[in-house]
């Protein structure tokens, strides 16, 4: 820990903990670079593991066990009212979310690496302040990995409505809950809450819940959500929030018409903004293209040559695993390797019930593309493990090229697809054919199964399923 | 509007140096009149116009590197748009004194290989790595795989051939003129990225300390460059050094000289060394030989073809004697002669400078006791010799004057090693000593 008002040199500088600083750093320092770590935060991991992924998987691990619970009283589990216990799940949530964040830290001291708590702002393209002078670095390369931070709405600024981190937090179940977004981020936090017990009520702004997802897929989990949530408003814009008794009156645009929704409480999901603004990035050559994003090269460079950027601050999707990926590409360059990213496909995973997972090419971007492509889908129904766990709703779709069989996408919908999209991920990192696939042995019974599956109908030759004649 | 692309100018060239513009914009030509003269790695190369019209572009100053493929000329012929086909008939188009051969070679060969399609090409994280590291752009590679999917293997081969350094190099000559610090850079960390250790840091300011002057590397200097950094990073080098008694075989030079005055030439030490010289490459084939350290061959070639570094005023020019093994001495000399003079005022044949197997570099007549050359690669071995002089050395038990002609012998340790290397240069030196023995094998 660094005290006072100190200038040091450093090899490399990385600001932001997250999967994207921290990753980096890890890896610059196994690569034989001396690194020092800036962040803001008391506590490591950044957004993912504080107030994003991990704690929000907690909490839907925890619902999807007591709503399976319930689904299997039918199939003759005796079971009693499913409740939660709020300040159990809390301690829980929150002795995962320590024992990560500390395990983040081990890993960063057992390698030497130097971890300077405060705010980094640039001073100049080879120099960062620290908490406004507090430390004084000046660097050979840097790493921007600042991460983003939550939209707020511009209509109720001054209102205390919940933003994710506030319902992660799970400070009450309200009664009623109006979630704002329909994104990945609402739907798994809606569908948190409408298991702990509220009545929720979805408003998105675009004509359909997660509109990322080819609308097959996502079909298949909004049939899910109309049973789970209360209602669902498409093409609704939120006009105003005021505050009414406890809770608050939400007032949604439909159309044109107007509705004023009471509810015990509002959650904020409208996406995120990058933490580009807080950097004093004006005292450098670095060039920030639209939404605040920072533009870089396929190295992850910035417009200076020495400063990089990865993660929720650059371009593509504002993913974790995203992040990781170009952090380790950076620290390899960093470190003189012939690095790139050049991956082929950034897996996107929603964690909704059911889960959706894609990779690679979806229908969507086909069509934008005109890109041919030849589709096998393959729907659970017809598969025995799906059969067995009483989960049927959901499929496999394969897109390939119609003349070389080449796999250029994969969506899936259905228990388990967060894990299952790897290999299809893999499939399009490898450049796979569908018979690379067909010809795989997958294990029965199993919900991957339905890759192979899926690889057949595509080639024409389903074993489990009758082709319409 | 007739667009106008530099054409091959041979194998091996990628690019040229703009040496004189013979034609301004708006200039009326007709065609085959002069456009530019170009100075290749190999040599100067006048360019006629494929057609008649009034220049309306230009593409580079005198000074400028310009690259095969480029649009250098746009001429108004009076009809609309029309791109000259790259390969062109550059054989006629081409003024002596070059004539270009294998052209076209390397171009067809990318052209085969470039894929329209703006998509990435499938292929395995682990070989686009490989191809990353090897500098091949993998997007251009037409995959042997299924469903075209690029393999280790196409990306090697594909590496250890003449195409895609044409799109690399342009790329470097890109980054370099645009003064694009980050690409620079990028080429640095680029070529430190094997090794480790290496830095290529940028210079120090020279300029606070004194003054300076700053000239680009050019044509020969540049290609000297890259061949010496090749070879001393990739080959081995081993130097075996000797001395050979030339005392007789001087002698015999001398009187043969004095025989034939006044018809032609005299003979020099170097016709005799060079016929040594394959007399033990004959004996030793390793050292005519080739390593393919991608596809992990050796190539052993069956002819000899040897190159005799002459110093000229546009830097080292190998020329090469080619199947010197068929030559006699007489044959052999006028050729170094004839070389050699093309070499010096630019008068030589881009074949005369290609296809090595062997290179003899003679520092003697400006002097030296010794030096340690590097090889030519990617031949194995090359010999250096200094300069023959008259020394003290001891003959049974006697000391007696005798001239002396310091030999070293610089050679692909992957290839051979040092037992065997000894025993040729000791085989050369026994031929050297006794004109008789070399005789016998002429
Ligand atoms: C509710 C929620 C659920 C999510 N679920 C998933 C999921 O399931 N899977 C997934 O892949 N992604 C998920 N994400 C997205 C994921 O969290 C981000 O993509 C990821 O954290 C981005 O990593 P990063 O390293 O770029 O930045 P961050 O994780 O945002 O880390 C940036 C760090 O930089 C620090 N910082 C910012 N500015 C400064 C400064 N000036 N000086 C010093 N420090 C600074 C911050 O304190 C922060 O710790 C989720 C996000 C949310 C909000």
């Amino acid at each position: 820990m660094v005290m006072g008002s100190l200038t040091q040199d450093a090899e490399v500088v990385v600001i932001g903990a997250g999967p994207g600083g921290y990753v980096a750093a890890i890896r610059l320092a196994d690569l034989g670079k001396e690194v020092v770590l800036v962040e803001e935060s008391e506590d490591l991991g950044g957004v993912c593991l504080r107030e994003g992924c991990i704690p929000s998987k907690v909490l839907i691990n925890v619902v999807d066990i007591g709503n399976s619970a319930v689904d299997a009283k039918k199939m003759g589990l005796n079971i009693g009212e499913v409740s939660y216990d709020l300040a159990k799940l809390r301690k829980w949530t929150g002795s995962v979310v320590d024992g990560l964040t500390k395990g983040v830290r081990l890993l960063l001291e057992k390698r030497g690496i130097e971890i300077v708590h405060g705010r980094a702002q640039f001073v100049n393209n080879n120099t960062i302040s620290v908490d406004g002078g507090k430390v004084t670095l000046n660097y050979k390369h840097c790493v921007i990995a600042t991460g983003s931070r939550i939209n707020e709405l511009p209509t109720a600024y001054d209102l205390p409505l919940w933003s994710s981190a506030d319902a992660l937090k799970l400070p009450e179940v309200p009664k009623r809950l109006v979630v704002v977004g329909g994104g990945y981020i609402g739907l798994e936090m809606g569908l948190v809450y409408a298991g702990l017990g509220s009545k929720v009520t979805i408003v998105e702004f675009s004509e359909r819940l997660l509109l990322g997802a080819d609308p097959d897929l996502a079909g298949v989990m909004i049939k899910q959500c109309e049973q789970r949530f209360e209602r669902i408003l498409v093409e609704s814009r939120v006009e105003k929030v005021e505050e009414s008794g406890d809770g608050y009156a939400v007032t949604v645009d439909h159309n044109s018409k107007k509705e004023t929704i009471e509810t015990d409480q509002v959650l904020v999901a409208i996406g995120r903004k990058p933490n580009t603004d807080n950097l004093s990035l004006e005292n450098t050559d670095i060039k920030i293209i639209e939404h605040g994003l920072i533009d870089v090269d396929n190295h992850n460079r910035t417009s200076v040559p020495n400063i990089y950027a990865i993660g929720d601050v650059v371009r593509g999707p504002a993913l974790a695993h995203k992040a990781s990926r170009e952090a380790k590409v950076v620290a390899e360059i960093i470190a003189n390797h012939n690095a790139e990213f050049d991956n082929r496909a950034i897996p996107a995973v929603v964690f909704t019930d059911p889960e959706i997972a894609w990779t690679g090419l979806t229908e969507r971007e086909a069509h934008e593309q005109g890109v041919n492509y030849k589709l096998g889908k393959f729907p659970l129904r017809a598969l025995g493990r799906a059969r067995t766990m009483g989960r049927t709703d959901g499929m496999v779709k394969i897109l390939s090229d119609p003349e070389t069989n080449l796999v250029l996408g994969v969506g899936m919908v259905g228990p388990h697809v967060s894990e299952m999209i790897s290999e299809a991920t893999l499939a399009l990192e490898m450049g796979a054919t569908l018979e690379d696939l067909m010809v795989t042995i997958h294990p029965h019974p199993t919900i991957s199964e339905s890759i192979m599956e899926a690889a057949e109908v595509a080639a024409g030759s389903a074993v489990h399923i009758v082709a319409p004649k | 509007m007739f667009e106008f692309k530099l054409p091959d100018l041979g194998e091996g060239i990628h690019e040229g140096e703009v040496l004189k513009w013979h034609v301004k914009v708006g200039d009326t030509i007709k065609e085959d009149d002069p456009l530019i003269e170009i100075e290749t790695d190999k040599a100067a190369v006048t360019i006629p116009s494929p057609r008649g019209g009034i220049i309306m572009t230009l593409k580079g100053e005198v000074g400028d590197i310009l690259n095969v493929g480029d649009v250098i000329v746009t001429i108004d012929d009076g009809n609309g748009v029309s791109v000259a086909p790259t390969e062109t008939k550059t054989e006629e188009v081409v003024e002596t004194p070059v004539k270009v051969e294998a052209l076209a070679l390397s171009a067809k060969k990318v052209e085969a290989l470039e894929v329209e399609s703006g998509r990435p090409v499938p292929a395995a994280p682990a070989t686009r790595r490989l191809a990353r590291e090897l500098g091949v752009n993998i997007n251009i590679i037409k995959g042997t795989g299924p469903a075209g999917r690029v393999t280790l293997e196409d990306v090697k081969l594909i590496a250890s051939g003449e195409a895609l350094a044409v799109a690399d190099q342009a790329a470097k000559a890109e980054a370099v003129e645009k003064d694009d610090s980050c690409a620079v850079a990028e080429f640095a960390a680029h070529a430190s990225t094997a090794i480790p250790f290496l830095d290529i840091d940028p210079m120090p300011d020279f300029a606070k300390e004194g003054p300076i002057e700053i000239e680009k590397l050019r044509s020969i200097r540049r290609k000297v460059a890259h061949k010496m950094t090749t070879s001393k990073i990739l080959i081995p080098h081993v130097v075996h050094m000797d001395e050979a008694d030339v005392t007789e075989l001087d002698k015999f030079r001398r009187e043969e000289n004095a025989l034939r005055e006044g018809q032609g030439g005299k003979f020099t030490l170097l016709p005799f060394v060079i016929k040594a010289v394959i007399a033990g490459l004959k004996e030793y084939p390793a050292l005519n030989a080739s390593l393919d350290p991608l596809k992990e061959e050796i190539i052993y070639k069956k002819y000899y073809n040897m190159g005799v570094a002459v110093d000229s005023d546009r830097g080292l020019i190998v020329p090469v004697i080619k199947n010197a093994d068929q030559k006699n001495i007489i044959q052999l000399s006028d050729k170094i002669v004839e070389l050699a003079e093309g070499a010096r005022n630019g008068n030589i044949n881009v074949a005369d400078l290609s296809g090595g197997t062997f290179t003899i570099t003679n520092i003697g007549p400006i002097g030296g006791t010794g030096f340690a050359a590097a090889i030519n690669y990617p031949e194995a071995a090359i010999i250096g010799l200094a300069r023959a002089q008259d020394k003290p050395v001891v003959r049974d038990g006697e000391i007696v004057i005798r001239k002396m002609l310091p030999i070293s012998l610089s050679f692909d340790h992957r290839i051979a090693d040092g037992a065997d290397v000894a025993r040729m240069v000791s085989g050369i030196i026994k031929r050297l000593s006794d004109p008789y023995t070399l005789l016998l094998e002429i």
